[in-house]
């Protein structure tokens, strides 16, 4: 909202409210939801080794091997790292559900404490990238978003699409969606490159660019309809959609009035 | 087949049904009333377009339902025009259909053929005309005419030529020259080997020459690099290509070899790029291979070596003309 | 006389005093239209021009359409600081600072969509129904002329603000125009003032768009106009409606205040669906450079299936004698779409070839009544749209979890195999949708009443249909196939022996139809 600030004229607010009235359209104005985070890094650093060893054997080992080895169906974790293990446990992609194309997003099987075990555990076996500290996420104060959005379009942007909405791979892999996604979770993805993903390395990305980045995608997710509905943002497709049946179907049903004898 | 066979009698135009309006004063005044609300609505559309010109500033959201969060000022703007607009003409309409005669006519159609005289007429007077002026018989005029004309559609064309400068080696040339540094897109910093983990991409572009300051869309548009690393044992190149690649690091033009765009949706697991306008599938690990859509050539693909301060740079410039293909393209 | 009639009266006296119009003018005023709602469908492209000439001379005042690096510092921060072209920051200019600006942007673009999908509608509706037969030939050309113009137009004007998505559209193009052979780079550098992108393209598409492209289609608009009008309308058959004449509402004052009233009707939806739907959010797409690329970069939809052919297109090059050949680019790009628009522009004299009908049609066709044609359009329309929906390929897959490697292969096999499939259901709808018109014209329509005889049989009570219905099904004509001798009387092969066979062929597939029921048949009926 602050946006377009610079150009704001200010007038009453009355006229306007009395429009607002007038119409009778549920309005109400839109309010910006921050919701505090507990830091994964604060749980990981009290979390212990042996009870996350202890959830690995029991819910992961069937698949990554007793000793995280991996198998004929899953990869080695080790040296994935925590950051890694958060990612993939704490957004619901792991466990899989069932063995498709690709791991979804879902509802996650672990409580937090449970997913920093695991990570603290993953960890011991060789290092591998840390879970980000608050400090590296704090996108509300560091960070700019034109060059987030520069950067989102130059790495970003060929898979998740313009607007983060996400985007079709070969063979019925996609790239999910950005919206939505806990910073701490956009942060890991960059640097351990999950599924399909690869990775953006420190040195390539560094973490203030990649704040800026999650600074953006946090700025798209909230920015509101400047031009009315959005279409999904997904470009030129679901416009013509739109043009084919709404837009012709109302400009045809006038035709059929106005060609209809009156009574 | 069925023309000789006796068609069916026309019954003619159905009688004609009168309105309500027609004959009921009342039903008039009632359809009078409706055209005169509608052009109301409209009069109350312009006013709140104006309204909201004045008075709703640029900067207020509100919530719709379907639509979300909604700048204010563009859609009531937009809705006070359309409603202005639409019930202007659902007043017109509605007052032809109503109360105008709705009484339909006949009229006769006539062939557009002219009649025998005037056409043969004409024949004749084209005949004469050409005749006259000795078209059949003066074949020297009638040649020199017809270069003449040929002819003269080139002039125009030729004072096209200055639109653009002739391609020469354009095409196939890059910024790319043995020893220029890759630097990150953006940010410009050099990279070692060692800033990409294995499973790593970077969006490249050759670094600025000394003294140049900002680059050219023309360069970028065939400098493009997308540099990644996988295990080195993951390749599947001949000897020389493998010598382009360092230490699992391999370099590809980012610009589409079918129709130049830019080709960096890189899928970790398959090692496969995929161009995301017409969905050509490389194979990394196989110098870019083809392996699905239109694409008929791999990615040109940049030989890496280090420098003496361990930065990537190109070992030489590309082999082969980077983008869509060309005429004069040769391989 | 009141005095508003007698200033009416001055005014024409005036005009016909200096023009000597009142002849003309009262001929033209009660020019009669027939009234059909798909024959606004034409009118409702006519308006979306105008209103695309009125919204789009409002965006010129503030459109700078110059490839000059800017770096923008206008409202919307999210932007604020990138480098971009002048054309793309003016149009960030229109969009924020203009109050009203996006609006007009929006209504603009959406005018672009309806315009190219009533011309489209426009099209089927001519197509079958047959209104393009003699006279109008010229006119059905006219009209395709106007669709490849509008293709272009449109393509050109969304890529004049030079945004990331447009960029790549202008990128694609580009590749197509260097895979002509020999000259293809020539005319790719002169085009773009050199290299792609350059600095020259932006400004010279704004020309052509605001000025050369809408001159050419002012004046085919008006003679396509001119032409309905000195041809007069079309008309469905019914009773009453002959070839001889046209029934319908005089043009003063009905169908001015109808055709009128449907302008503002038109204007009004395009705004509403402008003020309610965003449309080519530039902002989002960022400014174009050619290192960038978003998932699911699609054209207008106008174009959809155009990208979906190249999409579906197979990896063939030839390199030879030092040169490259792209068939990959040119069959889907550009020698498809050729075939695909001369053989709609001739298709009424391939018709009539066919036929071997040279007379004057006014009263439409039935589209049942003729099944070839209508099969035809069907082929034809599925296998546009089969390359349309390959177009969309990545973001069908995306919303409906499919893969985009499947959809490419149906579309493969499918832009092949659907389109005679097409034919051959279309063929066979037609010819039974005629046998139940026969049967109702026989025996009536059911009524679902069962009566139970004297003699305990049961049977369901038919109502004859109305004489007016009766006409409508029976009123069109039926002629056999022509008959094309191969060998001549001298008992010698002709030289177009092998024309006048595929002619032949062709004319007995057009004539397989459900013969009409005539006037013998109801007699003998009543016989029974």
């Amino acid at each position: 909202m602050k946006r377009l600030s610079k150009y704001r004229r200010h007038r009453a607010a009355a006229p306007m409210l009395l429009v607002l009235a007038l119409l009778a359209i549920g309005t109400t104005f839109s309010v910006a939801s921050a919701t505090p985070n507990k830091s994964a890094l604060a749980l990981a650093r009290s979390a212990s080794i042996e009870e996350g060893k202890q959830i690995f054997l029991k819910g992961c080992s069937s698949c990554h091997g007793l000793n995280a080895e991996g198998g004929a169906i899953a990869p080695s974790l080790i040296g994935v790292g925590a950051a890694s293990v958060d990612f993939q446990v704490a957004t619901g992609r792991m466990p899989m559900a069932d063995m498709s194309t690709q791991a979804m997003r879902k509802k996650p099987v672990y409580t937090p404490e449970q997913v920093a075990a695991l990570a603290v555990y993953v960890a011991s076996l060789a290092p591998g990238p840390a879970i980000p500290g608050d400090e590296l996420l704090n996108y509300e104060r560091d960070g700019s978003v034109a060059d987030g959005g520069e950067l989102f379009r130059n790495n970003c942007a060929m898979c998740h699409n313009f607007a983060g909405q996400g985007g079709a791979l070969t063979q019925g892999k996609y790239a999910p969606t950005v919206m939505g996604v806990e910073p701490r979770h956009i942060y890991e993805a960059m640097i351990t490159g999950p599924q399909s993903m690869p990775v953006f390395s420190d040195k390539i990305i560094t973490p203030e660019e990649k704040l800026s980045i999650i600074k953006w995608i946090k700025f798209a997710e909230s920015e509101p309809a400047l031009g009315g509905a959005s279409l999904g943002r997904v470009g030129p497709v679901t416009e013509g959609l739109l043009v084919w049946t709404l837009g012709i179907g109302i400009l045809i049903g006038v035709a059929v009035w106005l060609a209809m004898k009156a009574r | 087949m069925a023309n000789d066979l006796e068609a069916i009698n026309d019954p003619g135009i159905p009688a004609h049904v009168h309105r309500k309006a027609d004959s009921d004063p009342l039903a008039a005044k009632k359809a009078e009333r409706q055209v005169a609300i509608l052009f109301a609505l409209s009069a109350i559309g312009t006013i709140l377009f104006i309204v909201s010109y004045v008075a709703i500033p640029e900067d207020i959201f509100v919530f719709i339902p379907v639509m979300g969060s909604t700048n204010a000022h563009q859609l009531f703007l937009g809705l006070g025009l359309a409603f202005s607009l639409f019930f202007i003409g659902m007043g017109a309409i509605h007052w032809a259909k109503t109360l105008m005669p709705d009484q339909e006519v006949s009229v006769q159609r006539h062939e557009f053929r002219s009649d025998e005289e005037d056409r043969d007429e004409l024949v004749k007077t084209a005949k004469e005309g050409a005749a006259a002026a000795g078209l059949g018989r003066r074949t020297l005029i009638k040649r020199t005419l017809g270069l003449s004309l040929g002819l003269v559609g080139l002039s125009p064309l030729l004072l096209l030529r200055d639109l653009g400068p002739l391609p020469g080696k354009s095409l196939s040339t890059t910024s790319w020259k043995a020893g220029t540094r890759l630097v990150t897109d953006p940010g410009d910093r050099p990279i070692k080997p060692e800033d990409l983990e294995v499973g790593a991409v970077a969006q490249v572009l050759p670094a600025m020459l000394p003294g140049q300051d900002h680059r050219v869309l023309s360069d970028i548009g065939k400098d493009a690099v997308l540099l990644i690393r996988l295990r080195p044992e993951e390749f599947n190149l001949d000897a020389e290509r493998l010598s382009w690649t360092h230490e699992g690091i391999i370099a590809f033009s980012k610009i589409c070899s079918h129709m130049g765009c830019a080709v960096a949706l890189y899928e970790q697991q398959t090692k496969h790029l995929l161009c995301p306008c017409h969905q050509s599938t490389f194979d990394v690990t196989r110098a870019a291979k083809v392996l699905f859509g239109p694409a008929a050539r791999p990615l040109p693909q940049l030989a890496l070596a280090l420098d003496s301060e361990g930065y990537l740079v190109a070992k030489q410039p590309f082999n082969e003309p980077v983008g869509p293909s060309f005429w004069e393209r040769s391989s | 006389m009141t005095a508003r009639e007698r200033i009416a009266g001055n005014v024409a006296n005036y005009v016909d005093e200096r023009t000597g119009a009142a002849a003309w003018m009262k001929k033209n005023l009660n020019k009669v239209f027939p009234d059909h709602w798909s024959f606004l469908l034409g009118e409702i492209a006519l308006y979306s021009f105008i209103i695309l000439l009125l919204s789009g001379t409002f965006l010129t005042f503030w459109f700078d359409p110059s490839q000059r690096e800017v770096v923008y510092e206008g409202a919307y921060q999210p932007l604020s600081g990138l480098k971009m072209s002048a054309a793309y920051a003016s149009t960030l200019h229109i969009s924020f600072e203009v109050r009203g600006g996006l609006l007009m942007r929006q209504i603009h673009h959406w005018a672009a969509l309806f315009f190219m999908v009533a011309i489209v509608v426009h099209l089927l509706r001519v197509y079958f129904t047959g209104a393009f037969r003699k006279p109008r030939e010229f006119n059905w050309i006219i009209g395709v002329g106007l669709l490849t113009l509008g293709i272009v137009e449109g393509f050109l004007g969304y890529s004049l603000p030079d945004d990331l998505l447009s960029g790549t559209g202008i990128r694609i193009a580009e590749a197509i125009i260097q895979a002509v052979p020999v000259v293809g780079t020539y005319i790719a550098f002169f085009a773009f003032g050199g290299a792609f992108p350059g600095e020259a393209f932006i400004p010279r598409i704004f020309t052509v768009h605001v000025l050369l492209l809408p001159g050419i289609f002012l004046a085919l608009i008006t003679v396509h106009l001119m032409l309905v009008w000195y041809q007069k309308h079309t008309q469905y058959p019914g009773p009453g409606r002959t070839e001889k004449n046209v029934v319908g509402y005089p043009l003063f004052p009905v169908y001015m205040a109808k055709a009128g009233g449907f302008f503002f009707i038109v204007f009004g939806v395009t705004t509403f669906i402008a003020a309610v739907a965003s449309i080519n959010p530039i902002w989002l797409y960022g400014p174009y450079t050619p290192g960038q690329i978003s998932a699911g970069s699609q054209p207008d939809w106008y174009m959809g299936w155009l990208d979906g052919l190249v999409r579906m297109a197979p990896p063939l090059e030839t390199h030879a004698f030092g040169h490259t050949i792209s068939w990959n680019i040119l069959i889907p790009g550009l020698i498809v779409p050729g075939i695909m628009f001369t053989g709609l522009a001739l298709y009424p004299f391939i018709e009539s070839w066919i036929t071997g009908d040279k007379r004057e049609h006014h009263l439409l066709d039935r589209p049942r009544n003729v099944p070839n044609r209508t099969a035809t359009g069907a082929m034809a329309l599925t296998f546009t749209l089969v390359a349309l929906i390959n177009g969309g390929n990545d973001i069908i897959a995306q919303q409906f979890h499919l893969s985009i490697n499947q959809i490419m292969w149906f579309s493969r096999i499918g832009i092949i195999v659907l389109p005679p499939i097409a034919f051959v259901i279309t063929k066979r709808i037609c010819i039974s949708l005629q046998r139940a018109d026969r049967e109702l014209v026989l025996h009536g329509k059911e009524t679902g009443r069962l009566v139970r005889l004297a003699h305990g049989e049961f049977i369901e009570v038919h109502e004859e249909i109305s004489p007016e219905k009766k006409w409508l099904l029976t009123s069109h004509e039926q002629s056999g196939p022509l008959e094309l001798p191969e060998i001549d009387k001298a008992g010698v092969r002709r030289t177009d022996a092998i024309r006048n066979k595929i002619r032949s062929r062709m004319s007995v597939a057009n004539a397989e139809v459900a013969p009409k029921v005539s006037a013998q048949d109801l007699k003998e009926i009543e016989h029974h």
